[in-house]
């Protein structure tokens, strides 16, 4: 691969979270470097979900650190992640239902705009100019993604498989320096599986952006990872490049031991 | 016939009034999940601020000309609007995010109160009037058309103008600034809104500005009819039934809720009045807004309630 894997952008130190009872993550540490694909495995309920919701403020861990850049936080907000060049997609698509396609994708830009409230009110000269270059970047995303077709559709209205491809789209339009995908291609067929891994890889590629992955397909994750991190029941069994990880014991005891 | 179209149109007038402060409800509730129990109560206050202020400017500035002073005290009363928001938001919402629904009811009733009893302190709690030149007297319309003409209350007329222009231009603003898409991003959804960069924080206040200059319009309109005092609160009441109509996340629902409520009330009081006793106009709404309660608890347009998980 052309790319150049960096110094560590993202390190996560001791994090534990819990609700209630639940253990979701106990004293996770991993690090995350500069342009890698870096995976999360583990089987359902392993706290996947969980780390990135941490890693982008949704939740809030107990303990541990979250160190972004070398800057040093207890915990983050979903907007201060998104302002440090963060952005997620949801396991459970969270896409504006009432909107269109390019209405939700032109959301992404909402950091970018600068126009203020009056001068967008009154459609100033300004307001339009910024409108008018936010959304041809927006369609550099939308043929990147090729979704043409339905840039006018309401979201709601699209199979599953695009809603997918629009949620990466939004994220995309941040132009984001880290991107955190909950399983991407859950509930795919094996062709929408191959576009979507391709996208990722070009996003990666071409744009450099460092890219944090969920997914359960063992060989998505196998072909386009990097490097691998294992959890199971909120702890970290395996972390390493996926060959490492493959042929280790207590990785494949959890994926025999739980029903897939 | 023409009797049948003035009682229409007087209906059709009231109505758009209703929507207007409806629509105040429907701004909140899309935006940050509250039903806001102090709408009523920012109605009286932006009334009391506009008639303040309209009433004292002209002696501290010397500005003899009713017309400036009235759009400068519009003006502080828009501003005051917006401190009120600002407040609110830095105050309570940011407080209680992520709290049960419950919580934040409860914390707009003590604003309500807040508001009353600030309003009072600050402005007095006498009969104040607002005179924005409304004209009082009816006019006739179609003579031609039909025998005798449309008999027109010109005021009321006026009014109806004033609030299909601002809930039009609302809506515009909604669909086709990027503001506007921001704030339909977060009424969709909180939690993705701030994740790709939206700050709930603004939009909050921008929300609660724009409910607060709702209110005040609606202020002015009824307090130049009735005077400003306290029952100008009752006004919020009145645009229940209409968000319970037309749905509480419908802004379309709370269009078309309040000109069927307004339509709806002087119909009956004419023609089911004679039959059932007079005051039906009164009682009437809520009866309708019982009826949808118990057969389409989500109104016309809202979205069908369901428990999130
Ligand atoms: N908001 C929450 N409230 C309570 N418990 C939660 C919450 N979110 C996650 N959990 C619990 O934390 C644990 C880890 O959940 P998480 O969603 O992170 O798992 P996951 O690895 O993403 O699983 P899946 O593969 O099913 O998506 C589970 O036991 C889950 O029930
Ligand atoms: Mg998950």
């Amino acid at each position: 691969m052309a790319r150049q894997i960096g110094e560590v952008i993202l390190d996560l130190q001791n994090v534990s979270l819990s609700f209630g009872g639940v253990n979701a993550l106990i004293d996770i540490s991993f690090d995350v470097r500069e342009h890698e694909v870096r995976a999360i495995i583990g089987p359902n309920g392993a706290g996947k979900s969980s780390m990135l919701n941490v890693i982008n403020g949704v939740y809030r861990p107990q303990a541990g650190e979250i160190i972004l850049r070398g800057e040093h936080f207890r915990q983050m907000n979903p907007y201060k992640a998104a302002s440090a060049g963060i952005a997620r997609t949801f396991q459970n698509i969270a896409l504006f239902k009432g909107m269109s396609v390019l209405d939700n994708i032109m959301t992404g830009r909402s950091l970018k705009m600068k126009a203020n409230i009056f001068q967008q009110a009154f459609r100033t000269g300004v307001a339009k100019r910024e409108e008018l270059e936010h959304r041809a970047k927006v369609e550099e995303i939308i043929d990147f993604l090729e979704i043409q077709h339905i840039r006018k559709t309401p979201v709601g209205r699209l199979p599953y498989g695009l809603q997918k491809r629009v949620d990466l789209a939004r994220a995309l339009a941040m132009e984001p320096q880290i991107l955190l995908l909950d399983e991407p291609m859950a509930g795919m067929n094996i062709e929408e599986k191959q576009d979507m891994s391709r996208f990722i890889l070009d996003v990666n590629d071409q744009m450099g952006t460092t890219i944090v992955l969920i997914e359960h397909d063992m060989g998505v994750v196998m072909d386009i990872s990097d490097r691998v991190v294992v959890l199971d029941y909120g702890k970290k069994i395996g972390d390493g490049s996926p060959d490492e990880v493959r042929g280790n014991p207590e990785v494949i005891s959890a994926y025999l031991g739980a029903s897939h | 016939m023409g009797f049948f179209l003035e009682v229409l149109i007087g209906g059709l007038m009231t109505g758009m009034l209703y929507s207007l402060v409806a629509l105040g409800f429907v701004l909140i509730f899309k935006a940050s999940g509250v039903f806001n129990f102090a709408q009523g109560a920012m109605v009286l206050f932006a009334a009391l601020a506009m008639a303040r202020f309209s009433e004292w400017i002209p002696g501290w500035l010397g500005i003899a000309n009713p017309v400036v002073a009235n759009i400068l005290a519009f003006i502080i009363a828009a501003f005051i609007m917006f401190l009120v928001a600002w407040l609110i938001e830095r105050l309570v919402l940011r407080h209680l995010v992520n709290q049960e629904g419950a919580t934040l009811l409860m914390a707009t009733l003590g604003i309500a109160y807040f508001i009353d009893g600030l309003g009072q302190t600050v402005f007095g709690s006498d009969i104040y009037k607002i005179d924005v030149g409304m004209p009082k007297e009816p006019v006739m319309v179609l003579q031609d058309v039909f025998a005798g003409g449309l008999l027109i209350n010109k005021e009321d007329f006026i009014a109806a103008l004033v609030a299909a222009l601002l809930v039009a231009a609302l809506a515009l603003f909604f669909q086709k600034t990027s503001t506007g898409r921001a704030l339909r991003a977060v009424a969709d959804d909180h939690q993705a809104a701030q994740s790709i960069g939206i700050p709930l924080n603004r939009i909050w206040v921008i929300v609660w500005t724009v409910a607060g200059i709702v209110a005040l319009v609606a202020g002015i309109i009824w307090g130049s009819k009735m005077g400003v005092q306290f029952s100008l609160v009752t006004v919020a009441l009145r645009a229940l039934p209409v968000v319970i109509l037309g749905g509480l996340t419908s802004v379309p629902g709370a269009i078309i809720g309040g000109l069927i409520i307004g339509v709806g009330e002087k119909m009956s009081e004419v023609y089911l009045g004679p039959l059932v006793g007079g005051g039906i106009e009164i009682w009437f709404a809520y009866m309708l807004a019982l009826v949808f309660l118990l057969f389409r608890p989500q109104g016309l347009f809202g979205e069908k309630i369901i428990d999130r998980v």
